[in-house]
């Protein structure tokens, strides 16, 4: 499958950066980025086998837990720092979009929509928990526990006082966007956010 | 190449010590405490088979009470394998199929190199405590002179936990252009408080037994009690909390009730004294004050200022371990070599074994470790370039 977020990350990246990915999972992102932007990359990862899978590519991975804070990582040691699709299944997303800004000069957050119109419909029509494609879970069995949509992340960037650089928007990981999306707190099924410490 | 000769798949096969004795002049060991030791000879073992190119060559480096014979076993009935024998061999994580593995016994030990028991040239008799101090960096160096005789330009890997860790940072920095990979695991950058602590109290245990007499008790009856007591208190330092409440609990030892004496009614107790006392059958007291005082001198910082200086010219590519019950090198411990390496921008992956068996994990967590290393050396050995490349 052609990942278009990832598309749509790296050339948020700029060339030759020092690019930290948080949640990096088997290291596909990274891989791509050191191949086609010549990044010098590394990951954190809680998996024991997405941390082998890395390793096994020749990536540098810290293996370690998001929730306990990016303690080892220096400030403003990085030019960029990545979390892919893996906002929501932190315990403190606010707790790391801040260590993300400020261990990375820019920081690069892509996260499922769940203002979408087609998950909107779900809860209000069918009064039900909404399944789709970017949330295939039942609400018993669901590692995302703290879902938002556009205007909740645009809000806690505000109120952390970060600028944003940059918003992409997606219909899907695999489907490239229209170059204009209207409204897009409905329309997008995924957003990607640039943004930094102003 | 070595082919499992006994019905035990995997193994590294029947293998036996070898010996290189350095007498030539300018074969000489320049200690880093000062003077020179020669002649010297070390101890070792290899596995499988050098590559033409001499590209696969992987060192494993002991801990405290290693030695040289790290895999397969001495004879067709030998009942203890290497020490780690459960990683090495043709299909393991350090592949013998694929990689040519060698292990020495540092000098200054007791398992065939040069150490206190020794000859000293100048007296005819062992060296007793006229051996002199002895670094990790001395260890090493005897383990450079070693690997030039194996005529290999650079190491493709240096494997080794706890003490045997503090080797591989060693080759890391002091000889940066003769290793490509490094996998420290259960280890520290320096040597931490409390870990010289116990090793002070085990040196103390040594040096008050009478049978030690100043170091030159050979040929008469060694410090066995010392040693005994000493191996005791590192022992309980290898193991964990949890681990040893689940291992022994409360039980007692072949008595029903207590017997309201002083012997070992706790099998907790019976196990250390026969730890102990197993121990003073294999090891010199001599090397264990030796090794521990190489131990406890340990830190990477002192002759470089900081870490991230220690590191500055590395160049090989690191795989950290680290253990999360070892209390005598905590995770923390492990971190810190990752965050001085990657602040250099050196090529860096951490992994924590998730175990309840403490510092001896890294001994006996096959399964949690072999992917991992297996991996990390594979994919290494994809960028590996040789020094006169």
């Amino acid at each position: 499958m052609r990942r278009i977020d990832y598309k749509l990350i790296e050339e948020l990246v700029p060339e030759g950066a020092s690019v930290l990915d948080l949640a990096c999972g088997n290291g596909e992102l990274l891989s791509q980025l050191i191949r086609d932007k010549g990044v010098r990359g590394s990951g954190v990862e809680l998996s024991q086998e997405a941390v082998e899978a890395c390793v096994a590519r020749g990536l540098s991975v810290f293996h370690g837990d998001l929730d306990a804070g990016l303690a080892d990582f220096g400030d403003r040691s990085h030019d960029v720092v990545i979390l892919s699709l893996s906002l929501q299944q932190l315990r403190r997303p606010r707790m790391i979009v801040r260590e993300m800004v400020r261990v990375g000069e820019k920081a690069i957050v892509s996260f499922p929509n769940f203002a979408h119109w087609a998950t909107r419909a779900q809860l209000f029509f069918r009064g039900r928990m909404p399944v789709s494609r970017e949330l295939p879970y039942q609400w018993w069995d669901t590692p995302n526990i703290h879902l938002c949509t556009i205007a909740d992340f645009r809000a806690l960037c505000l109120e952390e006082g970060l600028s944003i650089l940059q918003e992409q928007y997606l219909r899907a990981v695999d489907k490239p966007s229209p170059p204009r999306v209207v409204a897009p707190n409905l329309m997008a099924r995924i957003a990607i956010f640039a943004v930094t410490r102003s | 190449m070595a082919m499992g000769l006994g019905a035990d798949a995997g193994s590294a096969g029947i293998v036996r010590t070898k010996r290189v004795t350095f007498d030539q002049p300018g074969q000489e060991l320049a200690l880093e405490g000062g003077g020179t030791l020669a002649p010297f000879t070390v101890a070792y073992e290899t596995y499988g088979t050098l590559s033409e190119h001499q590209d696969n060559a992987i060192l494993v480096t002991h801990a405290l009470s290693g030695d040289a014979h790290v895999a397969g076993r001495h004879s067709a009935n030998d009942k203890r394998p290497g020490w780690w024998d459960m990683m090495i061999g043709p299909g393991k994580g350090l592949d013998t199929d694929k990689y040519f593995v060698i292990s020495s016994n540092v000098i200054g030990g007791c398992g065939g190199s040069t150490g206190p028991a020794s000859e000293n040239p100048v007296t005819g008799r062992p060296y007793g405590t006229d051996f002199p101090i002895i670094t990790i960096a001395d260890m090493v160096n005897a383990q450079v002179m070693l690997v030039d005789h194996l005529g290999i330009d650079k190491l493709l890997a240096a494997v080794g936990g706890s003490m045997g860790g503090m080797q591989v940072l060693e080759w890391a920095v002091a000889h940066p252009d003769r290793v490509h990979l490094c996998v420290p695991l259960a280890t520290a950058a320096r040597q931490p408080t409390q870990a010289i602590a116990f090793n002070e109290v085990g040196r103390q245990a040594i040096m008050a037994d009478p049978d030690w007499r100043g170091g030159h008790y050979y040929g008469g009856r060694p410090p066995a009690k010392g040693l005994g007591v000493a191996r005791m208190v590192g022992h309980i330092t290898y193991l964990s909390d949890e681990a040893m409440q689940e291992k022994f609990g409360r039980r007692l030892r072949d008595v029903h009730d207590y017997t309201f004496t002083f012997s070992a009614d706790f099998e907790v107790e019976s196990y250390l004294r026969h730890q102990g006392l197993s121990f003073t059958d294999r090891f010199d007291a001599n090397t264990y004050l030796y090794i521990t005082r190489a131990i406890d001198y340990f830190d990477l910082t002192r002759r470089h200022g900081t870490l991230v200086q220690a590191f500055h010219d590395v160049t090989a590519r690191f795989l950290v371990l680290g253990f999360s019950s070892d209390w005598l090198h905590p995770p923390y411990q492990l971190k810190e070599i990752v965050s001085a390496l990657r602040a250099t921008h050196k090529h860096v992956s951490y992994y924590e074994v998730e175990s309840h068996y403490g510092h001896d994990a890294f001994l006996l967590e096959r399964e949690k470790m072999e992917g991992i290393i297996g991996a990390f050396l594979a994919s290494g050995a994809r960028t590996f370039v040789r020094q006169t490349d």
